[in-house]
C-alpha cells in the first residue's frame, strides 16, 4: 500500500503531464502483480468497491478522537478524508490522545489509552507489528470480499494497519473517485510507454481485460502474448485529422479530397456485434450509460464513426441543437429519463470501420463512404443520420463556406482523401481539419498566477475581464475567462515583467495587476465559443480561450464591453 | 508559595519577570533580554543587554551585525546564574543550533520556558533536556492531532527517490535559512548523498557558521549562474529560502521540482497552494505526539501555551486533567516559514 500511497501523493501535486507519465510508468515497472493491476484499475475507474459513506468514516473516528479536537483539526485541514487520515490515532502510539469524554472518572494514563479500543484485527497485521503494512492487493481483495455489514469493521482494521498516507489512499479508494488529476487515458499512455507500444494498441485490447490485468502486464513486459480482444464489440482506435496549414491548400482539389462539415459535438464510435452494443468515446471509454437513448438506437450491425449531437426530429430529419444543449448531456455518468427526453442524443455518422461482420478499415474512403451510406439507410430507429458531403469546385469555394457555415454547431470543415484507408492515430495528409477562424475579444489583464514546471517562476496564467456598467454608475471590469497559452516565450517574458512591475495586490500565488481605464494591459483573446454559466460572475464561460496578441498600443478603456459577448451568445 | 505570575508574566513586549527585571524573547527593544534561540521572531536586535548561548549570540551577530545589542553575555548550558532574585539556567531545546529552554526559579517555584523545541534527534544541535517544573510554557506551532511528523529518514528518502526518478530536473528545496537548511543538508549527507549541494546566497553565512561550530555540511557551492550553466544544475539539489523560489532567481534551473522542507507540508492543500510538488515533512518543532508526551513526562501543575494552535493543546490538557491556559503572546510567527 505504501508505494501506491506515495504514487497518489506525488501525482496529486504534479502538474506536468510528462512527469505524471514518468511517475506512473515507474510505478507500473517497479510494482509486482497484483498490486499494480489494482492500482491501474483504481486509476482508470475500473475498480468497483462497495462504497463507504463519509458519515461512516466520521462515526468511526468519533469513537476514537475527542470531538472538540477533531473539530479543530477539520477546521484547520478543510478536507474530511485528509483530516481523518491524519488524525486517526495509531494503536501502538506510545502517547496516544485521550479518548473522547464520557464515563471517565480519573485523569487518563498511558495504560488507559492503550487499552481503550483493543479489537481483533482479523488477519491484517497492524502497523509497526513487524509484518509491514498490508499490500494494495490484500486491501482491495479484502474490500471486494467484504459484505455490507462487514464493511465498517474492515475499514476500521485497515485504517489501524496503515500509516497516514496509506490511510488517505484507502479513504480515497473506498469513498470512490481518486480525483488526483490522472485520466484513464493518461494511465493507458503510461502503460504504452512501459511496453514501448502505441496507445492505440492498449485501447484496442483494453475492453475484455479485468483487474488485476496480469496478461496485460505480461504482454507489456514481453513475457506473454498480446491479449486478444476477447470481448464482443471491442473499441477500434480512431483516426484523427491534422490542422490544414496554408502550404497544404494546393493539395485540396475535389478529385483528391472529399469535404464535410466539422461538427462540434463529441466523437463517438458505435459498435453492434451480434446484439452487443457499445458506444465508445474517442479514447475508448464506454459512454453508453450516459447516452442510453442513443445506445438503444444502434440497430445496424458493425462499427461506425461519427459525432454525437443533441437535437430534435423535425419532419423525418434530425436537426442539431446548439453546443449548450449538448452541454446538458456531458460530464454525466448516467442520465435521468427527463433529461434524456428533453435533450435527445443522436449520431451523425461519417465513417465505417466494420460493415456487418467485415473489417473495412483497409478500404479507401470512397468505398467506405458508399458502404456507410448503405448501412445508415438500414437504421430504423431514427437516431443515426449521415454527415453530408460538401460539394466544391475550388479551395476558394471552401474558404467561403468555412466562414459562413449553415449551422452554429459547425466549427469548420473536414477534408478527407478519397483514396485513404482508415488509419489509427493522426497521420499527416489523409485527413485535414480546417477550422473556422476563432472569435476574438479585447480584454484587460486583471490577475496573474504563477505557472508550473518550466513556468514555475513566471506569471503565466491570466485572468482577464471586459467592461460592464457598474452599479453605482460608470463602468467596471468583470472577469470573463482565464488563459494560459497562445503567447510566445518572448511575450511571456514581457507579460511577466508587466505583472511584477504593476502588482497592486497579492493572494498567495496570485497577483492582482493594475486595471483601470487608463492603466493596464489589453490582451486580444481568441476563443471558440461562449456559454451561459452560473458559476462565473460575468454569467459567461469561454471555450478554449488563448492569448492571440498583446495590445500594448490599446488603453484599457478601449477594451470590449460585455454586451459584445452577450450578442455572440444571442446570435 | 507565590503565584507563578510574579515570577514570569505575559506583557506587550513579551514574557517579563518582575522579580528579576528581565524579559524572555522580547519582541521590542528592552533593557535586559534572555533569548532562547536565533530565529528572528525570538531574537531581535536593539536590546541593551542580551543573555543567550554563545551559538545564539553568534547567529544574532551574523544576522544583525556585531553591534546588535549594547552588551552580550554568553550563557553556558546547564549553569545557573542569579538575576535579581531569580535563578536562571539554560538547557538544550533541540530546536536549532544554540537553542535553549530557559529555566527560571525563585521562592520555590520553577517555570520552564521551552522556546521552540523538538524531541527527535537532530544532527545539527544538542537534544532537548527535560526539566520537571511547576509551570511549563510550551510552544504549540504544530499543536493539532493532525501533525505527526514522519521520520527524517523517510522524508529524505522521498527526496533521494525523486532525484533518481527525475535525474534531468533540478530539485529546489525550500528551507528556512537558519536550522532547517543545515539540517536538510546534514541529513542528506547522513543518507550517503555526497554530491555538491548548491545553496542560495541567503544561506551562505549561516552554513559557514554551522561548519565552524562543528556541523560538517560537505561540499557546498553557491547557486549562481557564474558557477553553473542551466544544464549543470540537472539533477542537482539546490537549497534556498522558500521565498526565493517564486523569484527570478529560480529561472536559472532546468524544469525544477519545487520541494519544501516544513512541518506544514503534512497538509496537502498547503503544498498545493504554494506550488510545491515534493513536500518534505521536516520540522524543527515538536509534533502533536511530542508536545503531549513532553507535558505528560514533565508533569507540571500548570501549562501555559503560546504561539500556534493554542486552543487544541489547552483542550488536551483539560482532558488529561492538567491546568492550562493560552498566553496569547503577540509578535511570534504563527504561520511562519518554519
Amino acid at each position: 500500500m505504501e508505494a501506491f500511497a506515495d504514487l497518489l501523493d506525488r501525482l496529486v501535486l504534479t502538474p506536468s503531464r510528462n512527469a505524471k507519465l514518468k511517475l506512473l510508468s515507474d510505478y507500473f515497472r517497479d510494482t509486482p502483480d497484483p498490486d499494480r493491476g489494482y492500482a491501474l484499475a483504481a486509476l482508470t475507474g475500473a475498480l468497483s468497491l462497495r462504497g463507504v459513506k463519509p458519515a461512516m468514516l466520521r462515526a468511526l473516528v468519533a469513537e476514537r478522537v475527542d470531538p472538540v479536537l477533531f473539530g479543530y483539526s477539520y477546521d484547520y485541514v478543510g478536507d474530511l478524508a485528509e483530516t481523518i487520515a491524519l488524525v486517526w490515532p495509531a494503536k501502538a502510539s506510545p502517547h496516544p490522545d485521550p479518548p473522547p469524554r464520557g464515563g471517565r472518572e480519573k485523569g487518563p494514563s498511558a495504560e488507559d489509552f492503550a487499552g481503550g479500543s483493543e479489537k481483533e484485527s482479523g488477519g491484517l497485521p497492524p502497523a509497526g507489528s513487524g509484518q509491514g503494512t498490508p499490500s494494495l492487493g490484500a486491501v482491495v481483495e479484502a474490500l471486494l470480499a467484504a459484505s455490507r455489514s462487514e464493511g465498517p469493521g474492515l475499514v476500521e482494521r485497515l485504517l489501524d494497519s496503515l500509516d497516514a498516507p496509506g490511510r488517505w489512499a484507502l479513504i480515497k479508494l473506498v469513498t470512490g473517485g481518486l480525483r488526483i488529476g490522472v485520466s484513464a487515458r493518461l494511465a493507458k499512455q503510461a502503460l504504452a510507454d512501459l511496453g514501448g507500444k502505441e496507445i492505440g494498441e492498449i485501447e484496442e485490447v483494453w475492453h475484455g481485460l479485468a483487474p488485476p490485468y496480469r496478461p496485460l502486464f505480461a504482454w507489456l513486459e514481453g513475457r506473454g502474448a498480446r491479449p486478444e480482444a476477447a470481448a464482443r464489440a471491442p473499441f477500434r482506435p480512431v483516426m484523427l485529422a491534422q490542422p490544414l496549414e496554408e502550404r497544404d491548400l494546393g493539395l485540396v482539389t475535389p478529385e483528391a479530397y472529399a469535404a464535410e462539415w466539422k461538427w462540434d459535438g463529441i466523437r463517438v464510435q458505435a459498435v453492434n456485434e451480434a446484439g452487443t452494443v457499445r458506444l465508445y468515446s474517442r479514447t475508448g471509454e464506454d459512454v453508453a450509460a450516459a447516452f442510453p437513448d442513443l445506445a438503444a438506437a444502434i440497430d445496424i450491425e458493425g462499427a461506425i464513426d461519427g459525432e454525437l449531437l443533441v437535437g430534435r426530429a423535425e419532419g423525418g430529419r434530425i436537426v442539431a441543437g446548439s453546443f449548450s444543449e449538448l452541454q446538458q448531456r456531458l460530464n454525466r455518468k448516467s442520465v435521468t429519463p427527463k433529461v434524456a427526453a428533453a435533450y435527445p442524443a443522436f449520431m451523425r455518422a461519417y465513417d465505417v470501420l466494420v460493415d456487418g461482420g467485415e473489417d473495412v478499415r483497409a478500404l479507401p474512403f470512397r468505398d467506405r463512404r458508399a458502404r456507410l451510406e448503405a448501412l445508415v439507410a438500414r437504421s430504423l430507429a431514427g437516431r443515426i443520420d449521415l454527415s453530408p458531403l460538401v460539394a466544391f469546385a475550388t479551395v476558394e469555394d471552401l474558404a467561403v463556406l468555412r466562414g459562413r457555415p449553415p449551422e452554429p454547431i459547425i466549427e469548420g470543415l473536414m477534408l478527407k482523401r478519397w483514396d485513404a484507408p482508415y488509419e489509427a492515430g493522426r497521420p499527416k495528409g489523409p485527413w485535414f481539419k480546417w477550422k473556422r477562424d476563432p472569435h476574438t475579444v479585447d480584454a484587460v489583464l486583471m490577475y496573474a498566477q504563477r505557472g508550473h514546471g518550466k513556468r514555475s517562476s513566471y506569471y503565466s496564467d491570466y485572468t482577464f475581464g471586459v467592461w460592464r456598467p457598474a452599479e453605482g454608475g460608470g463602468e467596471e471590469l468583470v472577469p470573463v475567462g482565464k488563459a494560459y497559452f497562445g503567447f510566445t516565450d518572448a511575450e511571456l517574458a514581457e507579460i511577466d515583467r508587466f505583472v511584477r512591475k504593476n502588482t497592486v495586490n497579492r493572494f498567495g500565488p496570485v497577483r492582482e495587476v493594475v486595471h483601470t481605464a487608463r492603466d493596464g494591459l489589453v490582451l486580444e483573446v481568441a476563443f471558440e465559443g461562449l456559454q451561459r454559466s452560473g458559476r462565473h460572475r460575468s454569467g459567461i464561460a469561454m471555450r478554449f480561450p488563448r492569448i492571440a496578441r498583446l495590445r500594448w498600443d490599446k488603453p484599457p478603456a478601449e477594451a470590449d464591453r460585455i454586451a459584445a459577448l452577450e450578442a455572440l451568445i444571442a446570435g | 508559595m507565590m503565584r507563578p505570575e510574579d515570577l514570569l508574566c505575559p506583557g506587550p513586549s513579551g514574557l517579563y519577570s518582575p522579580l528579576g527585571d528581565f524579559y524572555v524573547d522580547p519582541v521590542r527593544p528592552v533593557p535586559r533580554a534572555l533569548v532562547t534561540h536565533g530565529h528572528s521572531d525570538h531574537a531581535r536586535a536593539g536590546h541593551q543587554a542580551v543573555l543567550a548561548t554563545a551559538e545564539t549570540l553568534k547567529i544574532m551577530a551574523v544576522r544583525y551585525g556585531a553591534d546588535f545589542a549594547g552588551a552580550t553575555q554568553a550563557m553556558p548550558l546547564g549553569e545557573t546564574i542569579r538575576i535579581g532574585e531569580v535563578a536562571v539556567t539554560f538547557q538544550p531545546a533541540g530546536h536549532v543550533l544554540g537553542s535553549a529552554q530557559i529555566v527560571v526559579e525563585a521562592r520555590g517555584c520553577r517555570i520552564v520556558v521551552s522556546g521552540d523545541y523538538k524531541r527527535r534527534p537532530d544532527p545539527t544541535c544538542a537534544s532537548f533536556h527535560p526539566v520537571p517544573c511547576d509551570v511549563f510554557i510550551t510552544e504549540a506551532t504544530f499543536g493539532l492531532p493532525v501533525f505527526r511528523h514522519p521520520s527524517d529518514a523517510h522524508e529524505i528518502g522521498k527526496l533521494l527517490a525523486s532525484l533518481e526518478a527525475f535525474p534531468e530536473r533540478a530539485h529546489l528545496v525550500g528551507a528556512y535559512p537558519l536550522g532547517k537548511a543545515q539540517r536538510v543538508i546534514r541529513l542528506l549527507r547522513d543518507a550517503g548523498y555526497d554530491r555538491t549541494i548548491h545553496i542560495h546566497g541567503a544561506l551562505e553565512k549561516l552554513c559557514r557558521l554551522y561548519e565552524k561550530e562543528g556541523v560538517a555540511l560537505g561540499p557546498l557551492a553557491p547557486a549562481t549562474v557564474e558557477t553553473g550553466r542551466k544544464a549543470e544544475f540537472a539533477g542537482a539539489v539546490v537549497v534556498g529560502p522558500p521565498s526565493a523560489f517564486s523569484d527570478l532567481w529560480a529561472r536559472r534551473f532546468p524544469d525544477p521540482v519545487p520541494a519544501f522542507a516544513s512541518g506544514w507540508m503534512t497538509i496537502r492543500q498547503r503544498a498545493k497552494q504554494r506550488g510545491v510538488e515534493l513536500p518534505l515533512i521536516l520540522s524543527d518543532h515538536a509534533d502533536w505526539d511530542e508536545l503531549t508526551a513532553t507535558i505528560a513526562e514533565l508533569g507540571p501543575a500548570e501549562v501555559w501555551v503560546t504561539h500556534g494552535r493554542e486552543e487544541a493543546l489547552v483542550r488536551w490538557c483539560e482532558l488529561a486533567g492538567i491546568r492550562a491556559r493560552p498566553l496569547h503572546l503577540v509578535g511570534y510567527e504563527d504561520e511562519g516559514e518554519e
